[in-house]
């Protein structure tokens, strides 16, 4: 048995313990279990990472469907892209489980909460590690069933099951997209193997309609699970859910899926440069529209949800202009520091109370010293200030754009100024400062325990070395990451070798983008620092909030708009349905009008039968004389 | 000879004699709420029956009429015995002969 099938069946294992033993094993086993599960991939998973020889490996584990000439096998396929996420789902995914015995200590819950974990790393793996899109699609939607039962963990609060539902309805929106698109390369291509795939769309030339309606498909797939406009309300809502969620699924994992899947089928992208050009410009107005949401949140999480939206334009912004090793590069910082920002966020909410809001934190720096050094550096990292990992990966992106439209750069520098200022004005408010909180709160404020300190400074050291894996040759690197990843763009080469020629921009050029998003950024968090620091000013209570900020604060009121175009009108429409198809039509002429009738009809014959045996001989009698007039009516009647 | 003395009777007497004694044994059935007299008028209605085979059977020289009377008797025979003792044993339950409050076979 291949070693590699150990790496997804251990969480699932782990499920199964924890799921079926739930209530019954002691909280410190579930803990151990769970974690250790996931801890035991990872260490299969650098094994396997060390020992790759740079050939994809393509590991059957069993023939699935086999119609004809359909062949589907579930399998798994081993090579550079599928490494690299396999690192950061079971690494991060460690991190996570041993914070999680931390926060999640004091909740009855605690079993069910691990053994979702679990599920949810398992089906994690069989997304990124499938050789077919089927395989892949089994994990997709797998972990939305997961994102979906820990979004709604805290079930006893309606809103949270709200939450919850609404995330699993506009993911399946753009499920139905994704799986389209699977069936449309069925169509074209009589196989779902990548392996076979890629290679014969490497065949047909740039621009392909087929392939234009493939591509298309898959990314409303990836609009909804990587939180696109217009399916991205549910992300922010998504927070419902236990922090330690928020940081694995939808900060560093489930929600890069989309790009994961982008960059695996990038040979097909490259084939369809009119969908590039949507991806772009979807992405970066996802990224701008959902930055300036992040201006005015006073949430901890909201912001950082509004934050990861804004991250994941940035990287199908990369995706867009054809740089998908700089957008997938971006995937990994972003899982570094955004799982740090949100772990930093559960430590605080944890140390507060439960409380949320961060008009009531502040001056938290000195009680919570680990808490407030790691999130600095995660702050730093996402802000883009060299030479943390956020500025490496960002920059990148930011290069490629340039070369593509110097307007999409400039709009895409203005996002990330946004960035740095609503990050920081929420580092300054919830560290800075005075405390704004009630007294017990002040009294109860503590650092967190070692499990959950751990992780944080991990995730730190990450964040702020993370970077290092792929600098650029411009500041004499050897971008590593790259270089690493390029067996994957093969095809993609071959079809478009314009679009993988070396850069032209020259260093000057390069540098002097660097020193504008730098410098922008710097400007905001200067900006920040004298509003919030210097003139201590705190955000203003949602009544007193008006104009311009009132709009942005409510999120646009697109919630309230989809709201009245699509709920509202689906609403009003079955109600019509209910009362006059159904209840009118189907029930009362239909159905149940037939039955009526029917028992109308024996009702009335029900009075015949009386049961009075001279009445019934009475009726045979005419009978017979009927029937015998009949017969003789020639001789009766005459002709 | 019979047949001879038979046929000194035109066919439509026998006829209309058969028809009338038959509509009384109906009209018996139907009116009359004694069981006893409901089954004497069944026995009408059957010798109405016998009658007009007798008198076809002489006419159109064929035996077979008379064969049926004969199987026609037979049958009334077999059953009066077994509808006398039904009407008993329903005397002894109810007490009553009258067909009126034999009505359980209502819903």
């Amino acid at each position: 048995m291949n070693l590699a099938l150990l790496i997804p069946l251990l969480p699932f294992i782990g499920f199964l313990i924890n799921g079926l033993g739930f209530r019954r094993i002691p909280k410190s086993l579930v803990g151990i279990i769970g974690t250790g599960a996931v801890v035991a991939s990872f260490a299969l998973v650098l094994s396997l990472f060390l020992n790759f020889s740079g050939e994809a490996q393509h590991i059957p584990v069993y023939d699935w469907i086999t119609v004809g000439s359909l062949n589907i096998s579930f399998s798994f396929q081993i090579d550079q892209l599928s490494l690299i996420m396999m690192l950061i789902i079971t690494g991060i995914g460690s991190l996570i489980h041993l914070y999680s015995i931390g926060y999640m200590h004091h909740d009855e819950g605690f079993g069910k909460f691990f053994a979702f974990l679990n599920l949810f790393v398992f089906f994690m793996l069989l997304l990124v590690m499938g050789s077919n899109y089927l395989v892949m699609f089994i994990g997709w939607e797998g972990v939305g069933l997961c994102s979906y039962l820990l979004i709604g963990f805290w079930n006893q609060n309606p809103s949270y099951g709200y939450a919850a539902r609404k995330a699993f309805v506009m993911n399946r929106i753009g499920d139905l997209g994704f799986l389209i698109g699977i069936f449309l390369i069925l169509n074209q291509f009589e196989s779902l193997e990548f392996a076979s795939v890629f290679p014969a769309a490497a065949q047909l030339s740039v621009g392909d309609q087929g392939i234009f309606w493939i591509t298309l498909c898959l990314f409303i797939g990836a609009m909804g699970k990587s939180a696109q406009i217009p399916l991205y309300t549910w992300l922010p809502d998504a927070m419902a859910g236990p922090t330690p969620v928020s940081a694995l699924i939808h900060a560093a994992t489930m929600v890069t899926a989309g790009i994961y899947m982008i960059v695996r089928s990038n040979v097909l992208y490259t084939l369809a440069p009119d969908t590039l050009h949507l991806v772009a410009w979807i992405a970066l107005i996802t990224a701008l529209l959902a930055a300036s949401i992040g201006l005015f949140q006073n949430d901890i999480k909201k912001v950082l949800a509004y934050s990861t939206v804004s991250q994941l334009g940035y990287m199908f912004l990369g995706l867009g202009v054809g740089a998908y090793t700089s957008g997938f590069f971006h995937v990994m910082t972003h899982a570094f520091f955004k799982a740090l920002l949100f772990l930093g966020a559960g430590s605080v909410i944890h140390a507060m109370s439960n409380e949320q809001d961060i008009r009531y934190m502040g001056g938290l720096r000195k009680k919570l010293p680990v808490t407030f050094l790691t999130f600095l550096l995660g702050t730093i990292a996402i802000s883009g200030i060299p030479p943390f990992a956020g500025f490496f990966s960002k920059d990148e992106i930011l290069a490629h754009v340039f070369e593509h439209s110097p307007l999409m750069w400039g709009l895409a520098v203005i996002g990330s100024m946004m960035t740095a200022f609503y990050m920081f004005r929420l580092l300054f408010l919830t560290f800075f400062g005075e405390f704004r909180g009630t007294h017990e709160q002040e009294h109860h404020l503590h650092e967190s325990p070692f499990s959950m300190t751990l992780p944080l400074i991990v995730l730190a050291i990450l964040s702020v070395l993370g970077g290092f894996l792929n600098v650029p040759a411009v500041l004499g690197g050897s971008a590593k990451l790259s270089a690493y990843l390029d067996p994957i763009f093969a095809y993609s080469k071959q079809v478009n070798p314009e679009a993988f020629a070396e850069t032209h921009l020259d260093h000057s050029t390069e540098f002097m983008l660097m020193g504008v998003s730098v410098a922008g950024a710097v400007l905001a968090i200067i900006f920040a620092f004298v509003l919030y620091v210097s003139r201590k000013s705190v955000p203003a209570p949602d009544a007193e909030i008006t104009g311009l900020p009132k709009l942005v604060y409510h999120k646009y009121y697109i919630d309230e708009l989809y709201d009245s175009l699509f709920i509202k009108p689906i609403q009003a429409l079955s109600r019509v349905f209910y009362n006059v198809t159904d209840r009118l039509l189907i029930d009362r002429f239909g159905v149940e009008g037939l039955g009526n009738f029917v028992r109308g009809l024996s009702n009335e014959f029900r009075l015949l039968q009386t049961g009075t045996t001279s009445f019934y001989v009475f009726i045979m009698v005419m009978g017979i004389a009927a029937i015998l007039m009949y017969s003789l009516r020639t001789l009766i009647f005459g002709n | 000879m019979i047949p001879e003395v038979v046929q000194t009777i035109p066919l439509q007497y026998y006829i209309y004699l058969a028809t009338a004694l038959f509509v009384i044994g109906i009209v018996g059935v139907l009116t009359r709420r004694n069981a006893i007299i409901i089954f004497m008028s069944v026995e009408l209605m059957l010798n109405a029956v016998n009658l007009l085979l007798i008198a076809f059977s002489v006419y159109r020289s064929d035996p077979n009429g008379q064969v049926f009377v004969f199987f026609i008797m037979a049958v009334a025979a077999a059953e009066v015995a077994i509808g006398l003792a039904l009407i008993v044993m329903i005397y002894r339950n109810v007490r009553s002969l009258d067909i009126g409050l034999l009505n359980k076979l209502k819903w």
